[in-house]
């Protein structure tokens, strides 16, 4: 249980980790809070011949709300993102996910763009991107680029970074007026992974009817999984969960079957779906 | 911070004679200033226990989940063997050595347990004790952030730690009992 011999770069700012990506990438692992990567360290899962180290770049410790969204910066911990008072008035569905993250001392020390590097299907933010149309800004010695959401997931533990880049920033767009959130999941214990997740997010129209009504989920498919639900929830609630057991492709693992995965996912749809809808409803009171 | 590089121009982990290349780590660990030479692949659990040899905080599972590692850093509850030294260098560390008062008091009294240590043994909120160092930074940070918590939110506090002994609910009641205890005392 103790990670491989690697040759470690603490650089102290983006120029210099990238610099050192360009020479060393295809050898190299980024290395942020480490929640996830250590551990496969440990287990020797991985053993990358080089990591670099950005836990000294501060000025990746960043979290910053405007009227358009929540940007992330790379060395963001996920407790700081939980926690941010504007982040979440912006954007309520990043806390409402971020609390089913692990524990909370998984928290304190694991990044929101580290767990999104991750790519696992299996994470909350990654879903949660999704759902929002977020996007991904990686930066290598030869540029900036901007990666949508639908982009950016390629597999399970597979995002589109090259191995020269550095996903420097997260971005989530804002809640739309009018809007009510929802994360829900079921875990076997407390603070597990996900048997399966879904985030939904609802639109109010000007008469509270029911504008749109879109559901992320985890832990069902091989990237994240985004469904429009409006037609189907104005038919009925049962036939939206319908069309969400059929849209999931779940497996059979030591945790779960696929066809309770299944359940799971038409279940927590209506009560993520009926928890968005009432919340955004709720707010439209309230305004 | 550049490493140095061998004769084929790779940074060289492995040094000339045969060791691993290694680099000064210094901690603030319970208010002291200590500082030891490991290599880059050292977690902080190891660099407590071994190159320090501050044996009280502990090691299970090495990956994250049973939390009997958990330390405060920089006043928060991470995981020890999920954290680099190399990565925290700098930076302050708070482990189960850091909680009771001061162990040289004027009356050469033992030392006072804190609020925490004296709720679990009033409590017996521990049996073995392998997770107990853990269990104790972790409520002890807890309760500064949440200093009246419900019997739900000890629970929830304590979520992230395993206990093979005690079937949780004693360590329950001594989170509460903590609590009640801070607040007798006027401890933060």
């Amino acid at each position: 249980m103790k990670p491989a011999p690697f040759a470690w770069h603490g650089p102290e700012s983006v120029g210099e980790a990238i610099a050192v990506l360009a020479e060393y990438g295809p050898d190299a692992k980024v290395l942020a809070g480490g929640q996830s990567l250590i551990p496969l360290l440990a287990m020797r899962l991985a053993a990358p011949a080089h990591l670099v180290d950005i836990n000294r770049i501060v000025a990746l410790d960043d979290v910053t709300v405007t009227a358009a969204g929540v940007t992330v910066g790379a060395l963001a911990r996920q407790t700081r993102v939980e926690k941010d008072p504007s982040a979440r008035a912006v954007q309520p569905l990043l806390p409402q996910a971020l609390r089913l993250v692990a524990h909370p001392t998984i928290r304190n020390r694991g990044t929101t763009v580290g767990s999104l590097a991750h790519a696992d299907p299996a994470g909350e933010m990654t879903a949660v991107l999704a759902l929002t149309g977020g996007t991904v800004t990686a930066s290598s010695v030869r540029g900036e680029r901007v990666i949508s959401a639908a982009d950016f997931f390629r597999g399970p533990l597979e995002s589109a970074l090259a191995p020269d880049e550095l996903a420097v920033r997260a971005f989530f767009p804002r809640m739309t007026a009018g809007g009510g959130t929802s994360f829900v999941e079921i875990a076997r214990r407390h603070g597990d992974y996900a048997l399966c997740g879904v985030g939904a997010i609802a639109e109010l129209d000007d008469g509270g009817g029911l504008r749109a009504l879109r559901c992320g989920y985890l832990s069902v498919s091989e990237t994240p999984l985004v469904l429009d639900l409006t037609d189907a929830w104005s038919v009925g609630e049962q036939h939206a969960a319908e069309l969400a057991r059929a849209a999931v492709d779940p497996v059979t693992d030591i945790h779960a079957s696929a066809d309770y995965r299944r359940q799971l996912a038409a279940v927590l749809t209506v009560r993520a779906a009926r928890q968005a809808i009432s919340t955004a409803r709720a707010r439209e009171v309230a305004a | 911070m550049s490493i140095p590089k061998d004769n084929t121009g790779s940074p060289a982990v492995i040094v000339a004679d045969g060791a691993e290349r290694t680099y000064d780590v210094t901690l603030t660990v319970n208010g002291v200033h200590r500082v030891a030479r490991v290599p880059a692949r050292r977690t902080l659990s190891d660099f407590l226990r071994h190159d320090l040899q501050s044996t009280g905080t502990h090691v299970g599972c090495e990956h994250g989940v049973c939390g009997a590692c958990t330390v405060l850093l920089d006043g928060a509850p991470v995981r020890s063997c999920l954290t680099f030294a190399v990565s925290v260098d700098g930076h302050s560390v708070t482990t189960i050595e850091g909680m009771a008062g001061d162990p040289h008091d004027a009356d050469g009294n033992a030392p006072a347990l804190s609020a925490v240590q004296q709720a679990f043994r009033e409590c017996h909120a521990l049996q073995c004790g392998f997770c107990t160092p853990g269990f104790i930074t972790t409520i002890t940070a807890g309760l500064v952030e949440q200093p009246n918590p419900t019997r739900a939110d000890a629970v929830e506090m304590i979520a992230g730690n395993l206990c093979r002994c005690t079937g949780y609910q004693n360590i329950v009641d001594a989170v509460l009992r903590a609590a009640e205890l801070t607040r007798e005392r006027g401890e933060r």
